[in-house]
């Protein structure tokens, strides 16, 4: 099995959590990952993006190449559509609709949303939302993550697993508040496949 | 056995420790600054008193470390490829001296200039300098070099270069470490005392030496586990690769299999016997290199005669940017591959200064103190004050290396631009703003100097700020009048007071400096939410 995913977002969204989280899972299932994260002077609130590859296979390289991943995830809906020229044919795309405007010329929501609804397989959800209602705001990437869940070829489990250990140190709270964030985001893309 | 996750930097650092390191020397850069985090935050580090605070700037890590390496211990020194710049006076000559304890020279190169001014490749510079390179292909070749590179640099008293690009530094893999942590060297003078000691008549006889030395160097290369010949059945085209490029290339064979003769590159100089091999058997030879063409040139030669080399310089690659799969496939005849396209409504989402960050308030209020006199005055440097170049700010107008703006402002007002004013941030002030404001001061010249003093070195991640809340201190110490050093609260409701203070300073016909100071607004979040842990 072989999963390769474009994280996208806007600096300070979470992206490298998910990264982790996924990351940890992966290497619980013995497999080999390759992760190139954003450091410096994009994270300063201007649009960011890692390359993660899993895989029973070694892999090659660091970056995913274009038409070739298996996976958009974004915390944003502007970002989602920034990464199309490396989605395959078959690839799905899972991103939050709530915008992030921190630029005086974002477009306009219905414009980005009916753009969004062209891609043949994709899950688009109101994460802040169900991040609220789950405990959290902040827990947004985490509702995004449990989306993408499905398609990520490991159990549910795996990433339930993946959340107690990565948040172990903060406490049995964020940690509740993280599963039942996990699994909004698991129980929308359930209904909307 | 156990693979740990790391990341290029931290393998580096990782590997540094296991391998017997006393002190790493380094001032925040992106991509380098994981490699001295990673160490900072190590409790093996800290426990066995390694060193591994910043340095006020790379030449003053850069001459540390070779105090150190003089002391007869192993030690690091790293920077972003335009740090090796400032460095490069102790660097090159450090070649001449040579080492005693181990010295590796970590520089972090940034093609496609994801977080600089531009995309040097530190390879061209140890090359000039005239020392062994190393270049990993991915986590596990970084961790495992550094151990090559401290015994080589032992080996040879020379320093050693570890060349990494962005994508190496900030890519995260699994690493094997070694099964044994070597310890620290014990302190050793130099076998000759004079052998730092760089008077002509010693130099002479150290440049020979490190001249005589290229053989050793090169007959090294040749052997080296980092170096290896693949052979491949088509020999209508060789493949000479270096550090990650290899990995692009062998992301176009998933089965693994090479179609040509592939020649992997992680050790400089170049193998001579390797290459010659190469160019022997196959009729052209394509080189993928991330950063400049430098092997690439030095196979085509001035003449460009003898074999058909191709790569950067005749457009089977782009000419800048980093390399990436689809790239390498193209440059191999193989069909390149691509997603759907951009919908056209998507805009750019520059970086940009966070809500309630103090260089807002202060480039407001320099804007209006600036508003009745012509635009295109003000000299800048390099950190997130950068970003006032851009929309709604436009309140910058240079950027160009570390203290530049002082030196700029002073070289225009000399020439009549007055008033000019240089803005710069605190660290970037310590790092390389002080002589440049001490050259103003003996001129007299009608500059005025805004220190934007956030208290950190913000850009980078918030390190300690060297200036270490003395700036005032230091500015009298170079000479500037008191009356002419103004403290400022970078806030909205101070503004028309800001206004008016910056006005009477740029009527000022000498040196002013101004300090606008308010704590960066991720430090006082980071510094919140700490206090918040430890309650």
């Amino acid at each position: 099995m072989k999963k390769d995913i474009i994280l996208a977002g806007v600096g300070g969204q979470g992206i490298i959590s998910i990264a982790a989280i996924i990351g940890y899972a992966a290497l619980e299932e013995g497999m080999y990952l390759k992760q190139s994260e954003v450091h410096g002077m994009s994270q300063r609130g201007g649009d960011v993006m890692s390359n993660l590859r899993i895989s029973h296979d070694e892999i090659a390289s660091d970056l995913i190449p274009f038409g070739q991943a298996d996976m958009i995830i974004s915390i944003e809906p502007l970002e989602s559509l920034r990464y199309l020229p490396y989605l395959s044919k078959e690839g799905w795309l899972v991103t939050n609709t709530q915008p992030f405007k921190n630029i005086p010329n974002y477009p306009d929501g219905d414009a980005v949303l009916a753009e969004i609804h062209k891609i043949p397989h994709h899950i688009a959800l109101d994460a802040d939302t169900a991040a609220k209602e789950a405990g959290s705001a902040k827990a947004a990437n985490i509702v995004i993550l449990g989306a993408a869940s499905p398609f990520l070829g490991m159990a549910y489990e795996k990433f339930e697993a993946a959340i107690r250990f990565i948040f172990g140190k903060k406490g049995d709270q964020v940690i509740e508040l993280n599963l039942a964030a996990l699994k909004a985001g698991r129980d929308f893309a359930a209904k909307n496949m | 056995m156990q693979k740990t996750l790391l990341l290029g930097d931290e393998a580096i650092a990782q590997g540094a420790l296991d391998a017997g390191l006393s002190g790493i020397y380094a001032y925040p850069g992106t991509p380098s600054t994981e490699i001295t985090e990673f160490i900072q935050n190590s409790r093996y580090a800290r426990e066995n008193n390694i060193h591994s605070t910043w340095s006020a700037n790379e030449k003053t890590a850069m001459e540390a470390a070779l105090g150190m390496s003089y002391a007869g211990k192993r030690t690091m020194v790293c920077m972003k490829h335009v740090g090796l710049n400032v460095a490069a006076d102790p660097f090159i000559n450090s070649a001449i001296t040579g080492a005693n304890g181990g010295i590796i020279v970590v520089s972090a190169d940034d093609p496609s200039m994801h977080s600089s001014q531009n995309e040097q490749d530190s390879r061209a510079l140890g090359k000039f300098a005239l020392i062994p390179m190393l270049e990993p292909s991915n986590q596990q070749e970084a961790y495992d070099m550094v151990h090559y590179g401290f015994d080589f640099s032992e080996k040879y008293t020379v320093p050693v270069m570890l060349r990494i690009t962005t994508r190496m530094a900030h890519s995260r893999s699994g690493v094997v470490r070694r099964p044994e942590v070597r310890k620290p060297n014990d302190l050793k003078m130099p076998a000759d005392l004079r052998q730092f000691v760089l008077l002509p008549v010693i130099a002479k006889k150290r440049y020979r030496n490190l001249l005589a030395a290229q053989n050793d160097f090169t007959r090294e290369s040749e052997t080296s586990p980092f170096n290896r010949y693949f052979d491949g059945p088509d020999k209508s085209l060789g493949i000479i690769v270096c550090g990650i490029a290899y990995n692009y290339l062998l992301e176009n064979y998933p089965d693994r299999k090479l179609s040509h003769p592939v020649l992997k590159i992680g050790q400089y100089p170049l193998p001579h016997q390797l290459v010659a091999k190469m160019a022997a058997e196959c009729r052209e030879i394509l080189v993928l290199e991330d950063g400049y063409p430098v092997i690439e040139e030095l196979l085509k030669g001035f003449l460009g005669m003898g074999i058909k080399v191709r790569g950067r310089l005749d457009g089977t690659l782009p000419r800048d940017g980093e390399l990436n799969p689809n790239l390498v496939a193209v440059a191999l005849g193989k069909e390149d591959t691509y997603g759907l396209p951009v919908p056209d409504l998507v805009v750019g989402r520059p970086p940009s200064l966070c809500s309630g960050c103090p260089h807002i308030d202060s480039y407001y209020g320099l804007n209006e103190a600036l508003s009745s006199l012509p635009k295109g005055r003000v000299f800048s440097d390099i950190g997130c004050y950068t970003l006032g170049a851009l929309k709604p700010y436009e309140a910058i107008n240079s950027c160009v290396d570390m203290g530049a703006s002082i030196t700029m402002a002073k070289g225009a007002a000399d020439a009549g631009m007055v008033p000019a004013v240089a803005v710069i941030g605190d660290s970037t002030f310590t790092h390389s703003g002080m002589t440049g404001l001490l050259d103003a001061v003996n001129d007299r010249s009608p500059i005025t100097v805004l220190i934007l003093d956030n208290g950190t070195t913000a850009m980078t991640g918030g390190q300690n700020s060297p200036a270490n809340g003395r700036l005032e201190e230091i500015c009298k110490g170079l000479g500037v009048e008191e009356s002419h050093i103004r403290v400022l609260k970078p806030l909205k409701k101070y503004h028309e007071e800001n206004v008016k203070i910056l006005k009477e300073e740029l009527a000022y016909e000498g040196v002013s400096v101004i300090i606008p100071r308010r704590e960066c607004i991720v430090s006082i979040d980071k510094r919140m939410r700490e206090k918040f842990r430890n309650k």
